[in-house]
C-alpha cells in the first residue's frame, strides 16, 4: 500500500497542512515532517504527508535520464 | 514541477527500455521481484512488460498488506464488527478477503457496522461522534502506514478517547526480505524496493542483503521512468557482479529515511513474530503495540472469541503463498480466471488492488 502521491502545502497550522494537487485540496496530518513549508511538496499517504519531496533531486534524477 | 508528469513521459521511458535491452546478457534468464505491491500494480498498468527483454522477469513479492494478512485476523475483524456495540473502520481492500467463514463484506450484509476510512486520522473523529460504541481501526499495512497509525495511537492517547481501539497487524519489509532469502525455492537475482516504506526506513535498511546474500538492491520510486530507472540500475549491478543497495528515488528517499516518523514508531510499536498468510510466522516482522498503549489495543476485545474452521474446499487449492514468494506466477495457480476472479475471489491476492493476481486479471 505504497499508493502516495506528491503535494503541494498550501498553509500549515501545527500538526495540520493544507495541500494540494491537480486541483485536488485536502488537509493532512503533516506531523511525520516538522520542517516542511508552505510551497514546499510533500508525499502523502493515507492522509499523512510522509516525506518532503527534494526538488534539486528530483532534477538530477530527470538529468540524467535525458536522451541523446 | 510537480513531480509527476516528469517522470511518465515515454521518450524518456523508451530510451530506458532501449538501455536495458542493449545491456541484458542474452541466454540467461534473470528474476527481479518487486516487493511492493504498489510496483507490481504500476508495472501491469503502465505495460511496463511488453518493452522489458523476454529473459529478464519481473516478479511479484509478498509487499501487498492486504494479500498477507492471516485469515486469524479477518475472523478476528468479523468476530468484533458482529457485536452491535462495535463499530469496526477499515482500508478499503480488507473488505473483501476472505477469511475462515466469509469477508467483511458479507458480515456488512448481514448487519455488521462495518465502515471504510482512507486515513487513519479519520478514526478519532469517528470515536468522538460515537461515544456510546466502540471504534476498532484494523491497522494493516507496512512502514508507511506505520508511522500514520503510530501518530494516530499517541493522538488518541494524549487526548484520553477512551472509545477507540487498534487491531494491529503491521509488518516489517526487511524482515519479509531476509525470509524470502531463506526460502531455496525463491531464485531472485535483485530487489526492486518500495520506494514509500523506504521512505520510511531509509535506503541502509537493505543493506544486510548484499553484504550476507551477495544480492543487489534499487530503491525506486512509482512512475514508469522510476521503475525502468531501477531496473537498469540492477541490471548493472548483476551484470558488473556488483550486488549493493542504490537509490533511484533521491527525492524522496534518504540513506537514514525519516526520523521523525521512526522516532514516533518506537514509541508506539515493539516487534514481535508475526503470521503472513500463505508463509507463515516470520519472526520478529510484526509491530505490536507497546503495554502503555494496551488501553487502545484491540486484541483485549478478542476474549471469548471461538474458533473459526475453514470449511471451504477450493482455499486448498489455492496458491497465493507460492504467488507471494515469487515462486509461481498468478496464470499458474489451478484457481486463477477460474474459480478465481475479482468479483469471486479465493485468496487475498485477487482481492487487493494491489495483489500479483488482481494486476494480472486486470492488465495481461
Amino acid at each position: 500500500m505504497c499508493l502516495a502521491i506528491p503535494m503541494k502545502i498550501r498553509k500549515r497550522q501545527g500538526n495540520r497542512a493544507e495541500v494540494e494537487a491537480g486541483g485536488l485540496i485536502r488537509t493532512v496530518n503533516i506531523s511525520l515532517c516538522p520542517r516542511s513549508k508552505a510551497g514546499e511538496y510533500v508525499i502523502v499517504h493515507a492522509g499523512f504527508a510522509i516525506q518532503k519531496v527534494n526538488a534539486r533531486q528530483a532534477r538530477e534524477t530527470l538529468k540524467i535520464l535525458s536522451p541523446g | 514541477m510537480k513531480y509527476l508528469d516528469e517522470f511518465r513521459g515515454s521518450s524518456r521511458v523508451s530510451f530506458l527500455g532501449e538501455r536495458i535491452r542493449r545491456l541484458m546478457p542474452r541466454g540467461r534468464l534473470l528474476r527481479i521481484m518487486e516487493v511492493c505491491g504498489t510496483h507490481t500494480h504500476a508495472v501491469c498498468r503502465f505495460g511496463l512488460g511488453a518493452i522489458l527483454p523476454e529473459n529478464l522477469k519481473l516478479i511479484s513479492g509478498p509487499g501487498c498488506p492486504v494479500c498477507v494478512s492471516s485469515r486469524e485476523y479477518i475472523d478476528s475483524a468479523i468476530f468484533l464488527a458482529s457485536d452491535p456495540l462495535n463499530i469496526v473502520i477499515t482500508f478499503g481492500d480488507m473488505l473483501r478477503v476472505p477469511g475462515g467463514r466469509g469477508s467483511l463484506e458479507q458480515a456488512r450484509g448481514e448487519g455488521a457496522d462495518v465502515r471504510v476510512v482512507y486515513s487513519p486520522g479519520e478514526a478519532l473523529a469517528i470515536a468522538a461522534q460515537n461515544l456510546a460504541r466502540r471504534v476498532i481501526f484494523l491497522g494493516v499495512g507496512f512502514e508507511t502506514t506505520a508511522s500514520a497509525i503510530a501518530v494516530t495511537v499517541e493522538e488518541a492517547h494524549r487526548a484520553g478517547t477512551g472509545n477507540l481501539f487498534f487491531l494491529v497487524a503491521l509488518k516489517t519489509m526487511p524482515a519479509a526480505m531476509r525470509a524470502l532469502l531463506s526460502d531455496p525455492r525463491t531464485a531472485i537475482d535483485g530487489f526492486l524496493c518500495p520506494g514509500h516504506v523506504s521512505a520510511i526506513i531509509g535506503s541502509d535498511a537493505y543493506r544486510f542483503i548484499p553484504r550476507r546474500y551477495k544480492i543487489g538492491c534499487c530503491v525506486a520510486g512509482f512512475e514508469p521512468v522510476d521503475i525502468m530507472e531501477g531496473i537498469y540500475c540492477l541490471l548493472t549491478q548483476i551484470v558488473s557482479r556488483r550486488p549493493r543497495v542504490q537509490n533511484q528515488y533521491t527525492r524522496v528517499v534518504r540513506p537514514r529515511g525519516n526520523p521523525v516518523a521512526q522516532s514516533v514508531m518506537r514509541r508506539v510499536f515493539s516487534s514481535g513474530d508475526a503470521q503472513w498468510r500463505g508463509i507463515g510466522v516470520i519472526k520478529g516482522s510484526g509491530l505490536l503495540l507497546k503495554r502503555e498503549f494496551s488501553g487502545l489495543d484491540a486484541a483485549g476485545l478478542l476474549r471469548g472469541m471461538p474458533g473459526v474452521k475453514n470449511d471451504d474446499a477450493r482455499v486448498k487449492r489455492c496458491r497465493c503463498g507460492d504467488v507471494i514468494k515469487g515462486i509461481i506466477i498468478p496464470p499458474a495457480c489451478p484457481l486463477f480466471r477460474g474459480a478465481c476472479t475479482p468479483q469471486t475471489p479465493v485468496g487475498p491476492c485477487m482481492v487487493s488492488f494491489e495483489g500479483a493476481c488482481h494486476a494480472y486479471y486486470l492488465y495481461r
